[in-house]
């Protein structure tokens, strides 16, 4: 995998704010089938963001599009690999939800959306990463691998 | 509605609390952790420096891991006898456990004895670095460079 330059590390900050008014909207959806259907589509996105980095996903695309040209250039480049990782994990939640929605467990899609809520919300405006702080506990219960 | 309204605005306000909460925890100095005596720093690959060592813990998927690699890098060209030693998580996941390491990047500050001074967690500013630093006397180092070997 190569590394050359790296990212805009304000990308994926603009992008899980994006996402966390989505998943905001979840919420206030409810246990309903708007809801379930709305979370299919972020964790979609998630999918997408997942398999091509966060630069990859739609709302990555909209930043370079339509912020990136009003901003000055970036202190400094961010490797791509940690918001990546993060994609999977908000893939993991939206997915955990999505799959019980579909199984008849509405009351999951705004527990799950809450949850990555949370998530999104702490990297937009604070820059945690949760789910690169959970990397070390996941590894060291034997949840992921290297 | 009203009590997805209302769930919506205590979620934002827990939210809001944690982020707080995490922020102010970055890459405080804290008390060394209490852990089983004489960890063979060498059979981790780590040589110690002789009056301060940082020794970071960090992974691949750690944003936060690059800066403060950075700025414990610079710190050691700037002062004597520091050193700074960066470990992945994913090659020394025994010492991981051993010293109780639950986050990266997670920072020991190791004496040249071989004893943890202090500790820091999550991004590392060059001040704390610097106030972790004066935990360790001058002449600490000197002293007991001879108890590490054993």
């Amino acid at each position: 995998m190569s590394v050359s330059k790296g990212i805009d590390p304000r990308g994926p900050r603009v992008g899980a704010s994006i996402t966390a008014v989505l998943l905001a909207a979840v919420v206030l959806l409810g246990a309903s089938t708007a809801g379930l259907w709305l979370l299919t589509f972020i964790m979609l996105s998630f999918l997408l963001g997942t398999l091509r980095g966060a630069e990859g996903s739609w709302q990555g695309m909209l930043f370079k599009k339509f912020v990136r040209p009003r901003l000055g250039p970036p202190g400094e480049m961010e490797d791509r690999r940690p918001p990546r990782f993060a994609q999977g994990v908000g893939l993991f939640v939206t997915a955990v939800g999505v799959l019980l929605g579909f199984f008849g467990v509405l009351p999951a899609v705004p527990i799950a959306a809450a949850v990555a809520f949370v998530a999104a919300a702490l990297n937009a405006v604070v820059g945690l990463c949760l789910g690169c702080e959970m990397y070390l506990l996941m590894r060291r219960a034997g949840l992921v691998r290297a | 509605m009203l009590g997805q309204v209302i769930a919506l605005v205590v979620l934002v306000l827990g939210t809001a609390a944690l982020g707080v909460w995490w922020s102010a925890r970055q890459g405080a100095v804290r008390a060394p952790r209490e852990v089983p005596a004489g960890i063979d720093w060498s059979s981790a690959g780590i040589t110690l420096a002789e009056r301060v060592t940082f020794v970071q813990f960090s992974a691949e998927v750690c944003a936060a891991c690059r800066s403060t690699a950075r700025v414990l890098g610079g710190l050691t060209g700037s002062s004597s006898g520091v050193g700074h030693r960066e470990l992945l998580v994913d090659d020394h996941l025994d010492l991981v456990r051993k010293l109780g390491v639950l986050r990266t990047p997670t920072v020991l500050v190791v004496d040249g004895g071989g004893r943890e001074v202090a500790r820091m967690s999550g991004v590392v500013s060059d001040t704390q670095a610097r106030q972790a630093l004066n935990r360790v006397p001058l002449t600490a180092g000197a002293e007991a460079d001879g108890e590490g070997q054993s």
